[in-house]
């Protein structure tokens, strides 16, 4: 394994791929499909070299309950795939919440709804932040924009699944997947190398799964039959997403302060809302720009007035309007929300969204 | 005065769920029996299934983990290939192994996975409420087959344990049935096999299981364990696979 940073040409898929290698991600099943195949390819020929499982999975089913079995035997496990894939898999995500395992899915999100096209989209904010399967549960959602934070985010991802073992997911889009752009691949070093090295190995999480030498035998599941055990569970679980709501919001801020007009993006939908308002400023537009780096859970202390004063916000999608609604949500009346989105392989341009703000 | 009989280690003190001439209460002792004679009870890690026996891991005192219906044995390869030093187990049945999770099951054989799988067939599903399961006879009632199994609206039996006999990657598949002493002797013997294969590292072992459910059937646990005995092995031949 490459022991130094270096500096590479690398995909967003390859990227995320490499990120969670590095990250002490030991297990990986996966199907094909487009726009993340990069990604499986990656893991096929460097998951073995770093001492890790990879599989193909016969399907995405089989795939998300491979990583349940991984996750259960305390091995940092990942797969990932797109829209319609990450459907498949709302089953199996669905039972990791509910044995509390921590696992990492990462959705390149396509074209829908049904087959409908592998161009980058944004549609999948409902399924990935409210739930997706069935059951009162939540992933932690982090949501990239360029490449280097792709990789990056394979650490915090890891890292928050293990501290609430909980899965948590990276929505990302075809445009990021496919994006190459030079990457510093961060190899941890010092006490970070230790502690990654630590989690590669099988880490010491007492309740996996590893035979039950020395102790009375774990049980990983979800069922709870007797009457009351299941709302006491799932109170327990309200209780962490309190605590990860409290503890783990992040967003990047850009320009706030003065700002009369705000626009809210994600991802890929940032980076050209970074262009817009940088476009505005020099027109003496003062514009600024939230974007929410975990969806859930979403950053709504980002749209308090002592952060962001504005009184008129622009959200911009690569859908017909979903994290729409949690901005309205944050905003609660409090200002004026317009949207702007495209979804079935367009995205919102500079220009027309410069065009949009403008009439606010 | 010595003791010749008692509970296996791998069992625990519990009163089970199952109804009065149910297989499954012989086919957990018959496995948990295995594990103590193999020494495997802290190095065993079972995955149970959806079905009856979904809460297996209250009975067996060793490490268990849960699957969605039918993913048993995707769950299981990867507990595998993380910790090969473990012996890994699935037990299911004939709704779980062959309706919902043929595909998983198919795969891990045809990858030869190195896994035990005991497959409890009773030609019906339990916990639901006696409905047409993949191996329910032509001609027998059930809940969703009012006026028996017909061939040309429903169906073959499923014979899943020859289908994945037929895969290079299956190294040992019997069919015993749980109704006499001597073919419960039988069939330990064959769990057994399937457990020692897995510790000689050859592969992918099932162990079908013909088992009772009385409550489904509408008979007595006596006239079910004929009913297994006269009429189930004639569609379902006892005897190694291969």
């Amino acid at each position: 394994m490459k022991k130094k940073d270096v500096k590479v040409l690398l995909s967003g898929n390859e990227a995320v791929a490499e990120g969670s290698i590095q990250a002490g991600c030991r297990f990986y099943a996966g199907y094909p499909i487009t726009p993340q195949n990069e990604l499986t390819a990656y893991m096929a020929r460097r998951m073995p070299e770093a001492g890790g499982v990879f599989i193909q999975a016969e399907s995405e089913v089989a795939a998300i309950n491979m990583v349940m079995g991984a996750a259960a035997a305390g091995v940092r496990a990942m797969t990932s795939s797109s829209s319609p894939g990450i459907s498949l898999k709302q089953e199996g995500i669905s039972y990791l919440a509910g044995a509390e395992l921590p696992a990492v899915i990462v959705n390149m999100m396509r074209g829908g709804p049904g087959l409908g096209n592998i161009w980058p989209s944004q549609s999948d904010y409902f399924q990935a932040t409210k739930g997706g399967g069935h059951g009162d549960y939540h992933c932690l959602v982090l949501a990239p924009s360029r490449v280097q934070e792709a990789f990056d985010s394979m650490f915090s991802a890891f890292d928050l699944a293990d501290n609430y073992r909980m899965p948590a997911m990276i929505l990302g889009d075809g445009m990021l997947g496919q994006v190459m752009e030079p990457l510093r691949v961060r190899v941890p070093s010092g006490a970070a190398a230790k502690k990654y090295a630590k989690a590669a190995l099988l880490a010491s999480k007492p309740w996996a799964l590893t035979g039950c030498a020395g102790r009375k035998p774990n049980v990983v599941k979800s069922f709870y039959l007797k009457d009351g055990d299941l709302e006491e569970f799932n109170l327990r679980l309200q209780k962490k997403y309190s605590l990860v709501r409290a503890k783990e919001t992040r967003y990047e801020g850009m320009m706030l302060k003065d700002a009369d007009l705000v626009l809210v993006a994600y991802g890929t939908m940032a980076r050209i809302c970074a262009a817009v308002v940088r476009q505005l400023r020099s027109e003496g537009k003062k514009a600024g720009l939230i974007r929410p780096v975990t969806l859930w859970p979403f950053p709504a202390e980002a749209f308090l007035p002592s952060v962001s004063p504005a009184r008129a916000y622009l959200v911009a999608e690569m859908s017909y309007g979903q994290m729409l609604e949690d901005v309205k949500l944050a905003l609660n009346g409090r200002a004026r929300v317009n949207f702007i989105g495209r979804a079935g392989g367009g995205f919102p341009r500079e220009e027309a969204i410069a065009a949009e703000a403008r009439k606010l | 005065m010595r003791k010749i009989f008692s509970r296996p280690e791998s069992l625990r003190n519990a009163v089970t769920h199952y109804c009065p001439g149910c297989g499954h209460g012989i086919a957990h002792r018959l496995v948990a029996e295995v594990i103590d004679t193999l020494g495997l009870r802290e190095k065993v890690i079972g995955v149970a299934p959806v079905g009856c026996a979904v809460v297996a891991y209250d009975y067996w005192n060793f490490d268990c983990c849960e699957a969605a219906h039918g993913r048993a044995l995707a769950v299981a390869t990867a507990i595998k290939r993380c910790r090969p030093d473990r012996t890994v187990f699935t037990y299911q049945g004939d709704g779980d192994l062959a309706a919902i999770g043929t595909n998983e099951t198919i795969h891990a054989a045809n990858r030869g996975e190195n896994l035990t799988v005991i497959f409890v067939n009773n030609a019906i599903y339990g916990m639901t409420g006696g409905q047409m399961a993949p191996t329910t006879l032509l001609g027998q009632v059930t809940s969703t087959t009012p006026l028996g199994r017909q061939a040309d609206l429903q169906g073959y039996p499923l014979k899943i344990s020859e289908l994945l006999a037929a895969l290079p990657g299956v190294k040992y598949v019997e069919r015993r049935g749980l109704f006499s002493p001597q073919e419960i002797i039988r069939a330990k013997a064959a769990i057994h096999l399937a457990f020692d294969n897995q510790l000689k590292k050859n592969g992918f072992s099932l162990v079908e299981l013909l088992s009772p459910c009385p409550t489904y059937w509408g008979m007595s646990p006596v006239a079910a364990m004929d009913w297994i005995k006269d009429t189930m092995v004639k569609e379902f031949p006892l005897g190694r696979i291969k």
